[in-house]
């Protein structure tokens, strides 16, 4: 059978793209996280650094035309970190510097009453300052305080790390169970498919009948047109069996009477030639009449292995009436049947088919054995029950043991015998619908032997 | 002779650069990696815990100078390559040392969170300020236990008490001028006994051992703000002297070490800071050495000055000049 091509895999495809998807989802997570997380942080710290930073320009007061700032013990307090952050302030009266950090320079142009914050660089470290101002109004002027108010960023930057690091450990959790979850899917996806895959691969070479299972609303085309090719497969090969057994059937009958004039016609001919040429005209249409029997008894199997109907029997009794029956035939080509074996074998199955399977084997058995010879017929019930049918013919050509179970294959030792080539196969039917096996070998002293294994 | 000491103080002085110390030895002369510190401790407190640094250390030698808190923040600003190691009992200027960018990250030390700032300000004592009164001087009288009592005891007996009180004097003592602040944030009471003390012509001192000098020797009666470590060493030997932790707001403070961003020998003044903390968390108290580092923070409230940014609030000029202005008006009355 011809392997389909195969490009691509959906199940790969499937986890690909949800994983792909959830690495995404994951990593936006993260980010949105920790980028919401440092404007809370820095608005939180601002938040310190203005009410520091008014705090102190609260205490600033005008005194005999001087100014004041008596800084209060909690704005410095306050902007105590767990960090240790250092703090730098700087204070200054209309653009001149009172008192504090001289380094941390006031902001230019900057309006009466606006707050601003910046990120700079002070002696080498990133601080957060807050640029505040207040004017004051003495008795006969105004003067503006500035106040620029500056604090290092450690706390704020091990917060943003602890942050990082639990934002980081949700985005990879979340991507582990969307991965995991993704597994899931795409196998229970696949899962469906595959299962429709073993209904089919199990089923059996004669079933042809639709699928009934449920499957997903996706897989119900497939499911229809594999049903509806199933059924058109199912309605022509049954038409065409029927058609071979109508043909066999119809063939038999005239041949039956063609036979029967042949014989009587024989009876009156005098001459030799003519009465060598009946004979051959009578075993000929033995032969046809055979092949017909053959193809009958097949499609008779066919129909019966699919509704198998097992009954307790023995198969010595049952081998012992068809040795009885065939005996005559036997004597006629001077054969002997012999059965051996255990005296009784029971077993449950279909008396008609291992009957037919069995009448098989001895009819090929006696065709091929030499005229005198023994057609050993031997019943056992080992760990299953065999039936093993030898004679003392030609035996199998080795290299075609494997193949001569094939419909209408013949040996190639077979040129000059009556046969369809259908014997084994319908033995072989009949064993594998009981859940057995037919075995061919040579036997040593020379002969073929068949063995039935139920 | 005594023109001959004096010529040779004179000319070491000058040799020796114009700074004076109030100390100056040499540990271990035979190290080979030097490490210049620069304290405002006595050196007869700390040396049990330089002597068993070298022990343990052979290598290095150790310069010990004295000078006081003030001139440590003055010295040290001006020259910070000049000194390993800066230990002083003036944690504000310590702070702002260390604030300022003077002070190396230390970061094998482990040393607990509130004895610590940015991992570079390490503290190794707590010492409470103290009131030391010459016994002598309260005999037959009570002793006062809290500052109002002490208030009343000097309100009662000015006659006694007349030129007799001492405390730092917060211009020139870092120490002294943190203790003050420190006691004028907790209470106006404060302010009342510096009045009282002042109305009695108080004498001003820069250190707590000229201070407990004067004291033993009965030139004084009372000192206020006292190291307590100080008086105790003098306590023990002298019954003359009782040292008094006022009951109504204790003030504690840490001594405190850092190492310098400009030292040449990094490792070897990380290691002498190790020892020290080691030493003063765990050592045991034999000797004449310093009061251990001790969590206080479970008894009296603020009995430890905190080592956080608030200290830099009264080292602001403005606020500085404010509050020395309110002092001197309420020492100095005449």
């Amino acid at each position: 059978m011809a392997n389909p091509a195969v490009a691509g895999s959906l199940r790969n495809r499937l986890v690909l793209s949800l994983i792909g998807g959830a690495a995404l989802l994951a990593l936006i997570l993260f980010v949105a996280v920790r980028s919401y997380a440092v404007q809370v942080a820095q608005q939180g710290q601002d938040r310190i650094l203005l009410a520091s930073a008014t705090s102190i320009l609260d205490a600033a007061a005008i005194r005999d035309g001087v100014v004041e700032v008596d800084i209060p013990f909690a704005a410095f307090a306050m902007l105590s970190t767990p960090a240790d952050d250092r703090v730098f302030y700087a204070i200054y009266q209309d653009g001149t510097f009172l008192s504090g950090y001289e380094d941390l320079t006031l902001d230019s142009g900057q309006g009466v009453g606006s707050d601003r914050f910046t990120t700079t660089d002070l002696r080498g470290v990133t601080v957060r300052q807050v640029s505040a101002n207040r004017r004051l109004i003495g008795a006969n002027r105004t003067t503006d305080v500035q106040l620029v108010l500056a604090q290092t960023q450690d706390a704020l930057a091990e917060t943003l790390d602890q942050i990082s690091r639990n934002a980081a450990a949700l985005g990879i959790g979340f991507f582990a169970l969307a991965a995991a979850l993704s597994l899931w899917v795409a196998s229970t996806t696949m899962g469906q498919l595959n299962r429709l895959t073993t209904s089919v691969t199990r089923r059996g070479p004669q079933d042809l009948s639709p699928f009934m299972k449920p499957v997903p609303q996706e897989m119900a085309p497939l499911v229809t047109s594999l049903n509806s090719l199933m059924g058109r497969l199912d309605q022509s090969l049954s038409q065409s069996e029927d058609f071979i057994a109508e043909a066999a059937h119809r063939v038999r009958t005239p041949l039956a009477t063609v036979r029967s004039y042949a014989e009587a016609t024989l009876q009156r001919v005098d001459r030799e030639e003519n009465r060598e040429a009946m004979r051959s005209m009578v075993k000929a249409i033995d032969e046809s009449s055979r092949a017909a029997g053959q193809l009958l008894d097949h499609a008779m199997i066919t129909f019966r292995a699919d509704h198998l109907e097992r009954q307790e029997i023995d198969l010595v009794e049952l081998v012992q009436d068809l040795v009885t029956r065939l005996t005559p035939i036997a004597e006629m080509k001077d054969l002997r049947l012999v059965l051996k074996g255990d005296p009784v074998v029971r077993y449950a199955g279909d008396p008609i088919l291992l009957q037919n399977a069995v009448r098989n084997l001895i009819d090929n058995a006696m065709k091929y054995g030499p005229v005198d010879s023994l057609v050993e017929i031997t019943v056992a019930a080992d760990v299953v029950p065999t039936i093993t049918v030898c004679d003392s013919g030609p035996g199998f050509p080795p290299d075609e043991i494997e193949t001569l179970t094939t419909r209408f294959k013949r040996g190639r030792n077979s040129e000059n015998s009556v046969g369809s080539g259908l014997g084994l196969t319908i033995a072989q039917d009949v064993a594998e619908a009981h859940g057995g096996t037919i075995k061919l070998s040579n036997r040593t002293e020379g002969g073929a032997c068949v063995t039935l294994s139920l | 002779m005594r023109y001959l000491i004096a010529l040779a103080f004179t000319l070491w002085a000058t040799l020796g650069g114009a700074q004076e110390w109030e100390d100056r030895r040499m540990f271990n002369d035979a190290g080979t990696t030097p490490l210049r510190i620069i304290s405002s401790t006595d050196t007869d407190l700390f040396e049990p815990l330089i002597a068993s640094f070298v022990a343990e250390n052979p290598d290095v030698a150790i310069e010990y100078l004295v000078t006081g808190t003030a001139d440590i923040d003055a010295q040290f600003r001006a020259a910070p390559d000049a000194f390993d190691i800066a230990i002083s009992s003036a944690m504000d200027l310590q702070l702002k040392l260390a604030n300022d960018g003077f002070a190396r990250v230390l970061e094998t030390i482990e040393h607990p969170e509130w004895a610590e700032w940015r991992q570079s300000l390490f503290a190794f004592t707590t010492e409470p300020a103290a009131i030391v009164i010459n016994r002598a001087a309260f005999a037959g009288q009570p002793i006062p236990q809290t500052r109002q009592e002490l208030i009343e005891a000097l309100r009662a007996r000015p006659e006694v008490f007349r030129e007799r009180v001492g405390t730092y004097d917060v211009r020139r003592s870092g120490l002294g001028y943190l203790f003050a602040t420190q006691d004028a944030r907790a209470s106006e009471t404060f302010w009342r006994l510096m009045e009282v003390m002042g109305a009695l012509d108080v004498q001003l001192y820069c250190c707590s051992g000229d201070m407990i000098d004067d004291l033993a020797a009965g030139k004084i009666a009372v000192a206020y703000n006292v190291l307590g470590s100080y008086a105790a060493a003098r306590a023990d030997e002298e019954n003359t002297l009782e040292i008094i932790l006022p009951s109504d707001f204790p003030t504690t403070m840490m001594r405190t070490a850092f190492v310098s961003t400009a030292t040449q020998h990094a490792d070897a003044a990380e290691r002498f800071v190790q020892h020290l903390v080691t030493q003063q968390s765990t050592g045991d108290e034999a000797g004449p050495t310093l009061p251990a580092l001790r969590d206080q923070s479970d008894g009296a409230e603020r009995a430890i000055i905190a080592l956080e940014p608030s200290l830099l609030t009264f080292l602001d000029t403005l606020k500085r000049n404010k509050f020395l202005a309110e002092w001197e008006s309420a020492v100095i009355q005449n």
